[in-house]
């Protein structure tokens, strides 16, 4: 009997040597004369154990790892002879870091095809859309505003809310954007789906079209994610062959490839992009709901919130708004990176807490030092210290703490990191990738590098951070997006938490 | 093939790919980047013709973005991650021990043409730190047996 074993064909499996395991598998069954065949899937985000390699039983998959290509001829004898072998994980289902978890967005990845459709289907694909249509536009819109689904990317709009805007807003022509600019360190859950479950992210677009009356979608995916610009490429084509997209289902998708540029992932610099300008931010108003790409209504969601819809239509609203606390419901798929044991992607509902999330979940530091710091929610993102571990992972939680959630990134720093470097960095960040249109933002990030200099110089320190401060609510209240106005969040966290940080001594009298 | 020679012919045929596509600048600069290995200074005046939009617009757009080369590149590029999840893994000190082998500062390439090296922020490879992409192809879990093994591929 034939072998199914399993490889996943992720970037971050493949950065760690997943191709070569999978080759040289195919290779040693030759020379051992096992029938085997090998499918590559998305990754189920358990990065700490890739190469993960599954088998198909009788009683379900087995997985191995982390796989090397020195383990492979003896993987392949002990799985044939059905031995204990010691890489051996056992269920994955059954693997602490997963059965925590509640997949619904990510429900398919890492155990389907990533460009079979038919795969895609058996594991409950399409009914989403399936049901979209039967109940028509404004049914299917109702239900997502009763899911409580709320933008993924960071800003927790009600996604319902912004579609009903763009359904009511008149128009020749209307669009769909999906945002896939993944620009936040400590954030991959766009690219794993992307990777791992195309067709989740088509058919979640597919029915947003249905929803509001637009014909056209638009992927804006950065260029520094290749893989996934080409296996979402693949994944189009075959559903455009399979009727899922085109003429026949009244909606065309294309795919838009960044080019380096942070500030594409605000919503209205992404739209100047894509119609082949700097990515420089629009003022709003105009809404991009009523005067959007092309200057038509545009309903513009990150990729998570789009490529949950089919799940949300597939089971009922109730069922989604059953998962999470307060006003943020459902799941949110968290991403836990940096120096983590246990680094990966975490689907739960809302309300878990960050210190469950770093110390039990993630199992503490990789280097095995203690945990200091975690920034929440990307670049732009408040750094938390171990006293805030208790806040809930929820929109309202972190705000209330001067921090957001962002797109549920988690970056997990040991006591070695210096938090005075930290802000400094969230400054000099935010100078690199200014789209240079609002002073604040593109003027105040280069004073604020200067300014956190001073202070790492030991020079005047109180006066400096004071300045800091007063520079800091200038961005907050006066740039014209995120980018600005929010650099002071991992600055001023990291001066309130860990203000031990920035008083040093003056450089001159320090032995350098 | 990436020939860095300007020819004109074949950027006419690059721009016709793009016909009748809906805010086409960004797709076709991605292409000529692809056949030339960079966007030559005659290419700005080129579509500002084709595209009937002004060569400020064009040198705009192509100054905007930083994957958009002037020059082109060495024949391998090594795009190292210097964004925060990298950082608390020691990045930092990689990338000087990676740029000191090569004898290279950020964005420099090397004398003989081998290898440029870059600065990226974020390739989605967070749980794996530190991270690197190698000519487009991703690697993670660096340590400096990794150092050895980006100077054996590009040396190539």
């Amino acid at each position: 009997m034939t072998m199914r074993l399993f490889v996943p064909r992720d970037a971050a499996a493949r950065a760690v040597g997943a191709d070569k395991v999978a080759a040289l598998l195919g290779d040693e069954a030759r020379r051992q004369g096992i029938e085997i065949e090998i499918v590559r899937t998305g990754s189920r985000g358990l990065f700490w154990l890739e190469p993960m390699v599954e088998v198909e039983t009788p009683h379900g998959r087995i997985a191995f790892g982390p796989v090397t290509p020195h383990d492979v001829p003896g993987l392949l004898t002990g799985i044939a002879v059905g031995a204990n072998h010691p890489l051996c994980l056992g269920r994955p289902e059954e693997i602490p870091f997963l059965k925590r978890q509640t997949r619904l967005t990510f429900a398919r990845c890492g155990i389907v095809d990533p460009l079979s459709l038919a795969d895609w289907r058996a594991h409950g694909g399409g009914r989403g859309l399936e049901r979209a249509r039967s109940l028509g536009a404004a049914k299917t819109l109702e239900e997502v505003t009763k899911s409580g689904l709320r933008g993924r990317g960071g800003a927790g709009f009600p996604t319902g809310i912004k579609w009903k805007t763009v359904a009511d807003a008149p128009a020749d022509r209307k669009y769909i954007v999906c945002n896939a600019d993944e620009g936040d360190s400590g954030t991959f859950a766009d690219r794993m789906l992307l990777e791992g479950d195309p067709f989740a992210l088509i058919e979640g677009m597919a029915i947003a079209g249905l929803a509001v009356g637009a014909t056209k979608g638009y992927v804006y995916i950065r260029s520094e994610y290749p893989d996934a610009v080409r296996t979402l490429e693949r994944a189009v084509r075959l559903a455009e062959a399979d009727g899922l997209l085109g003429a026949g289902a009244g909606f065309d998708m294309e795919i838009r490839v960044g080019a380096g540029a942070y500030v594409c992932g605000e919503e209205t610099a992404m739209l100047e992009s894509i119609e082949g300008r700097r990515g420089q931010v629009r003022a709003k108003p105009p809404l991009p709901a009523h005067k959007g790409l092309f200057g038509r209504p545009t309903v513009i969601n990150n990729l998570i919130s789009l490529a949950t819809v089919p799940w949300i239509l597939a089971e009922g609203a109730e069922a989604y708004a059953a998962f999470g606390m307060g006003r943020s419901r459902g799941t949110m798929p968290i991403q836990l990176a940096g120096n983590v044991r246990h680094g990966g992607l975490f689907e739960a509902a809302f309300g878990v807490t960050l210190g469950e999330l770093v110390d039990e979940i993630g199992g503490g530091t990789r280097s095995g030092r203690p945990v200091r710091a975690v920034q929440v929610g990307g670049p732009l993102g408040a750094y938390f210290p171990r006293a805030l571990f208790d806040t809930a992972f929820d929109y309202e939680a972190f705000a209330a703490r001067d921090g957001l959630i962002g797109h549920g990134g988690v970056v997990v720093f040991d006591d070695a990191v210096d938090m005075a470097r930290q802000a400094r960095f969230a400054m000099e960040f935010c100078a690199l990738e200014s789209c240079g249109k609002c002073t604040p933002c593109r003027i105040g990030s280069t004073r604020g590098v200067e300014t956190i200099d001073r202070i790492i110089r030991g020079e005047q320190t109180t006066a400096n951070l004071e300045l800091v401060e007063d520079l800091c609510q200038t961005m907050k209240f006066g740039s014209l997006c995120a980018l600005g106005g929010f650099t002071p969040y991992p600055v001023m966290s990291a001066i309130r938490h860990f203000p031990e940080d920035f008083v040093r001594p003056p450089v001159s009298a320090a032995a350098e | 093939m990436v020939s860095l020679r300007w020819d004109e012919t074949e950027a006419t045929e690059i721009v016709r790919r793009h016909d009748g596509r809906e805010g086409p600048l960004l797709p076709i600069l991605h292409d000529l980047q692809a056949a030339f290995g960079h966007v030559p200074e005659p290419a700005i005046a080129f579509l500002a013709q084709a595209l009937n939009i002004t060569r400020a617009e064009v040198h705009g757009v192509v100054s905007f973005y930083h994957d958009f080369r002037r020059q082109p590149a060495g024949r391998h590029v090594l795009k190292l991650c210097r964004a925060e999840a990298c950082q608390s893994m020691d990045s930092e000190i990689f990338a000087r021990r990676v740029l000191d082998r090569f004898n290279l500062d950020w964005g420099g390439t090397t004398p003989d043409g081998r290898v440029t090296i870059e600065p990226v922020y974020c390739l989605g490879l967070c749980a794996s730190a530190p991270s690197a992409m190698l000519d487009g192809e991703p690697m993670a879990r660096l340590n400096a047996a990794s150092i050895d093994e980006i100077a054996r591929e590009v040396s190539r």
